[in-house]
């Protein structure tokens, strides 16, 4: 086994065992630190992926379009074609290294502050089993492997939002959250029962599972590819979520604790997005070229629709849930081009999406931790009682607004820009509405900065302590650097993206 | 052609064990009358028949009561691996008993004597080779299960609930033997792979109306044993009347028993082009209402009862590919479905003993609200109940149940049954809904109004914990099942 395959082992098995030790150990704060020493050294395994990745270039006259730097491949159920088959690259790494970072981030934080309703020693064990389910789908090559890792994330997500969640404790807020955490998970299950028969539909015809001899399409005839196209993007679609499916998200996000929020947010929704580009648009191109102008119709109605009815919003929780459903538009605005730019558009405003929305749903926990409540007619005047906290929402609001300089700026701008290069009456008019779809972004945010940082204190801010708490500025100043580091130089992420990005690209043609 | 009959004593073992069982628990029960004894005596006996089972079935197949060719009793891989089921289950059944017959009210060597003969049919059905072998195995199967429906005295739901299953059953068996009588007019034959035969090389008798009779006939009445919709009315009923453990019995290796039977009758004697189309809306139809009618249950036995019409559902859904398969993709379909049944029976097994080790000796299943917070009180049985119905779900963490669902959507799709895969993925997400309600309800805060529940007995914590390991065994290694269905 090669230091990459132990790697690539590590960075599952490390919180895998981390939250059997944390579940194992009786003492509650020892076992929230346990479980925290966990996704620091999950982190640690997954930022050294990349210091001994192989070369690009040895590979036989067809190389295939997928090229992970390293990878493991061992058989575990030959019955049902299914091999525990690892591997990683430029357009999963990052998205790894995000989910090890904000999972210790969560971890971190919980080591301050458990929300009511249960023990804290249980919340970050599911936390960890949340983040094997996540890495295993970055990291998974085999497609029923993906599947299977799909569907760990799904109960522990559930149990947390169901356990930790919402706010307060009677009958009607228990509902509530009840309530939010059933509608996510029979929403999320339905679409991973389609992925299952999407990919039994490839498997059946392809006799493979295997993601990197999958890619390209060229053993499925296209009826095959259209119909697996379908299932796949449905099963995605209802994950990232894509307008019409995104009806779970805002109360899930909204009733989810706040590290639950971060996480869904920040990593969840990427494994939607992920599995289109590496699974659906990878192994059912012809489906995916055929599908694309649907595609991109809805993604432009997820951004219009989003920001509209956010400008409508008057809680904060839901305000930023409802963002993401435009941002991830933009998202799959970029997927949905099929070009190069458009991809690695939606590969850096994954990662942007990951850093902001998990800096203001932190943000945001914040908030209504000290005042218990998220009405934005609350919360005018927070500029002169918590001047560093609304500083720090300003920061994360002007960030995910796409300011150019901060990480949400590539994302948006180049899906923007790819729709334009497609060229075409069709495409320059959907890269129109998105661009109107990002001014009124900028609008809907600025109105919350608006209603939150002036005007009168309020009521309920009249003796707010203005100081942050240490654990806090721990758990926000990475992404705050981050956000501005993938600003200023996004080749941190397009970098090791560019060459299997034009792989992929290479095998849609 | 001689009419001498060789008999060969070791393909017989497993059944004259099962059957030396029945016997034994009922001496030593009039022997010793110390119900200890004679639980020790079904136990070890239930242990014997499947060391037995499985030590015959490792060698090669072997075949006796045969007229030339044809015969009647047919011991191999998948004959063993019912048989050790079956026994095995019985095992469990016994030992989630103890409560119920520590309380006293419940005769004990009737009970295990009962029982033994039920298992008997259970080992003997699955190397049935004839028609009239495989009914008289299932009836023997079923029979003591009237009187052990009923055994609660002194309850009126309970011998309300005998007397449906017995009147339902009875209706069933008849309309079996009636199938088996028309099939020998058709064709003049009643060993499975003779009729299999005839009637491939003589399609003219498919046109047949008697043919069409015969083969829905007989389908059906074997329909009604693994309570498949339109004739699944019976179960809820019957289970929630019956003593817990008995309904436990009757939703896993009644069950098993009924889809061995179709199974032999579907893969060895019918024609694939007639059953597949049936058995494909029976299964849409069955995991569909099933479902439904679970969402709307307030009582713990009968939502296991509507969710486990639900399961045959899944289970007959690789049957309903067969019309369209080619042969690979069948003889896959067969293996699916009994997998999906052992997967299903184990994890069965495991809800009905943690509910048991939930609930008072003695006592029915109860509603669900008696359950809520159950789990915060006793947390390692909750934990397992409620791993048991996601894996019922099939979901991770319990990944047996997760690789079951694969193993029918996979084996469907290969026989390009596309839309009874989209029915049965549609269906599991009805089933998280109410199989989550339950499994949160377990951890739920608890009202103060309920009373402390006492440890659960130890024999029903064994079985529990026995069935939950094996569970997670084959959740890793679910190639261990697919070899041993596959076989």
């Amino acid at each position: 086994m090669s230091l990459g395959q132990f790697l690539l082992v590590a960075v599952l098995a490390v919180p895998a065992l981390g939250a059997l030790a944390v579940a194992a150990v009786p003492r509650d704060r020892a076992a929230r630190v346990v479980g925290t020493v966990a996704a620091a050294l999950t982190l640690v395994a997954a930022l050294a992926l990349f210091a001994n990745r192989g070369g690009w270039s040895v590979y036989g006259p067809t190389p295939p379009a997928v090229r992970p730097w390293h990878s493991l491949d061992l058989p575990w159920v030959p019955g049902l074609d299914l091999r525990f088959h690892l591997g990683v690259d430029g357009i999963s790494w990052p998205l790894v290294v995000l989910t090890a970072l904000l999972t210790l981030l969560c971890c971190g934080y919980s080591l301050w502050r458990v929300p009511a309703g249960g023990s804290g020693r249980a919340l970050v064990a599911l936390l960890l089993v949340v983040e094997v389910g996540i890495l295993g789908t970055f990291l998974a090559l085999d497609l029923v492997l993906f599947f299977l890792f799909f569907e760990v994330v799904l109960l522990p997500m559930y149990a947390i939002i169901v356990g930790w969640g919402g706010d307060g404790t009677d009958a009607a807020a228990v509902e509530a959250r009840r309530r939010a955490g059933r509608k996510f998970a029979l929403y999320t299950l339905f679409g991973s029962v389609l992925l299952l028969v999407g990919v039994y539909v490839v498997v059946a015809a392809a006799g493979t599972a295997d993601i990197v001899a999958l890619t390209g399409g060229s053993q499925l005839s296209r009826h095959t590819q259209l119909a697996a196209f379908v299932l796949l993007a449905l099963a995605f679609a209802v994950k990232s979520p894509l307008w019409p499916l995104h009806s779970w998200l805002p109360d899930a996000h909204t009733q989810a604790p706040t590290v639950g929020s971060v996480l869904l947010a920040g990593v969840l929704l990427k494994m939607g997005t992920y599995g289109l580009i590496r699974v659906a648009v990878g192994v059912a191109p012809s489906g995916a070229r055929w599908a694309a102008p649907v595609l991109g119709v809805l993604a432009v109605a997820a951004i219009l629709i989003g920001s509209l009815v956010c400008l409508a919003q008057t809680e904060l929780k839901r305000l930023i849930a409802y963002s993401s459903v435009g941002h991830m538009g933009f998202v799959l605005l970029g997927i949905a081009t099929l070009t190069a730019t458009g991809i690695q558009a939606a590969l850096i405003g994954n990662v942007a999406h990951g850093i902001i929305t998990g800096l203001l749903f932190f943000l945001a926990g914040a908030i209504k931790d000290r005042t218990h409540t998220g009405e934005l007619g609350e919360l005018s005047g927070l500029r002169e009682t918590a001047p560093r906290l609304s500083g720090l929402l300003a920061f994360a609001a002007i960030a995910s607004l796409a300011l150019p300089g901060l990480a949400g700026f590539w994302g948006e701008a180049f899906a923007v820009v790819a729709a334009v290069e497609s060229g075409g009456p069709f495409w320059i008019t959907l890269a129109v509405l998105a661009a109107f779809g990002g001014a009124l972004t900028a609008a809907y945010l600025l109105r919350l900065l608006r209603r939150v940082t002036h005007g009168r204190p309020s009521r309920v801010l009249v003796g707010l302590r203005p100081g942050l708490a240490g654990a806090e500025l721990a758990a926000w100043t990475p992404l705050v650097l981050l956000a501005l580091a993938v600003g200023l130089a996004p080749t941190l992420v397009l970098g090791v993206a560019e060459a299997p990005v034009h792989a992929l690209v290479e095998v849609l043609r | 052609m001689s009419m001498a009959q060789s008999v060969d004593s070791v393909a017989l073992l497993p059944a004259y064990l099962a059957a030396g069982t029945a016997v034994l628990a009922l001496l030593v029960d009039l022997l010793l009358a110390r119900p200890a004894a004679t639980v020790a005596t079904a136990a070890t006996g239930a242990v014997a028949t499947a060391v037995g089972a499985a030590a015959v079935g490792a060698g090669d197949e072997r075949r006796t009561f045969c007229v030339g060719p044809d015969c009647s009793y047919v011991f191999g891989g998948r004959a063993a691996l019912v048989a050790a089921l079956v026994a095995l289950l019985a095992l469990g059944v016994l030992a989630l008993s103890g409560p119920l017959l520590r309380a006293g009210g419940t005769p004990v060597g009737e009970f295990c004597f009962l029982l033994a003969c039920s298992m008997t049919g259970g080992v003997v059905l699955g190397a049935a080779g004839d028609l009239i072998t495989l009914i008289v195995a299932v009836e023997t199967l079923t029979l003591p299960l009237y009187i052990l429906v009923g055994l609660r005295r002194g309850s009126p739901t309970s011998a309300e609930a005998a007397m449906t299953f017995f009147v339902v059953s009875v209706v069933a068996t008849a309309l079996a033997l009636l199938g088996a009588a028309l099939l020998y007019a058709v064709t003049g034959g009643l060993h499975l792979e003779r009729l299999g035969v005839t009637l491939a090389d003589r399609p003219e008798l498919l046109d047949l109306p008697l043919t069409g009779v015969a083969v829905t006939v007989l389908v059906a009445g074997l329909a009604f044993k693994v309570a498949a919709v339109p004739f699944h009315a019976w179960a809820p009923a019957t289970y929630d009347g019956a003593p817990l453990p008995v309904a436990a019995y009757l939703s896993t290796a009644s069950k098993l028993g009924g889809v061995v039977a179709l199974l032999a009758v579907v893969q060895f004697a019918l024609p694939q082009g007639v059953t597949g189309p049936v058995l494909a809306l029976v299964a849409a139809l069955t995991m569909t209402v099933g479902n439904l009618v679970a969402l709307r249950q307030r009582r713990t036995v009968r939502l296991l009862a509507w969710s486990s019409v639900a399961q045959a559902g899944y289970i007959l859904a690789p049957l309903g590919a067969l019309a369209l398969a080619d042969a690979d993709a069948r003889t896959g379909a067969y293996a699916a479905a009994l997998a999906y049944a052992v997967f299903f029976v184990l994890l069965e097994l495991a809800a009905f003993a943690g509910v048991v080790a939930l609930r008072p000796a003695n006592a029915d299943g109860g509603r669900l609200e008696e359950l809520r917070g159950a789990a915060r009180r006793h947390p390692w049985v909750g934990a397992a109940l409620a791993f048991a119905l996601i894996g019922l779900a099939g979901l991770p963490p319990a990944l047996a149940g997760l690789f079951a669902k694969v193993t029918v959507v996979r084996s469907l799709l290969d026989g390009g049954a596309g839309w009874l895969a989209l029915v049965v993925a549609v269906n599991a997400v009805i089933g998280l809904a109410y199989y989550l309600r339950f499994a949160a309800l377990l951890y739920a805060p608890a009202d103060d109004g309920v009373a402390p529940l006492a440890r659960p007995a130890r024999a029903v914590a064994g079985a529990l914990a026995v069935a939950t390991v094996l569970a997670v065994i084959v959740g890793f290694a679910p190639q261990l099942v697919l070899d041993l269905a596959g076989s």
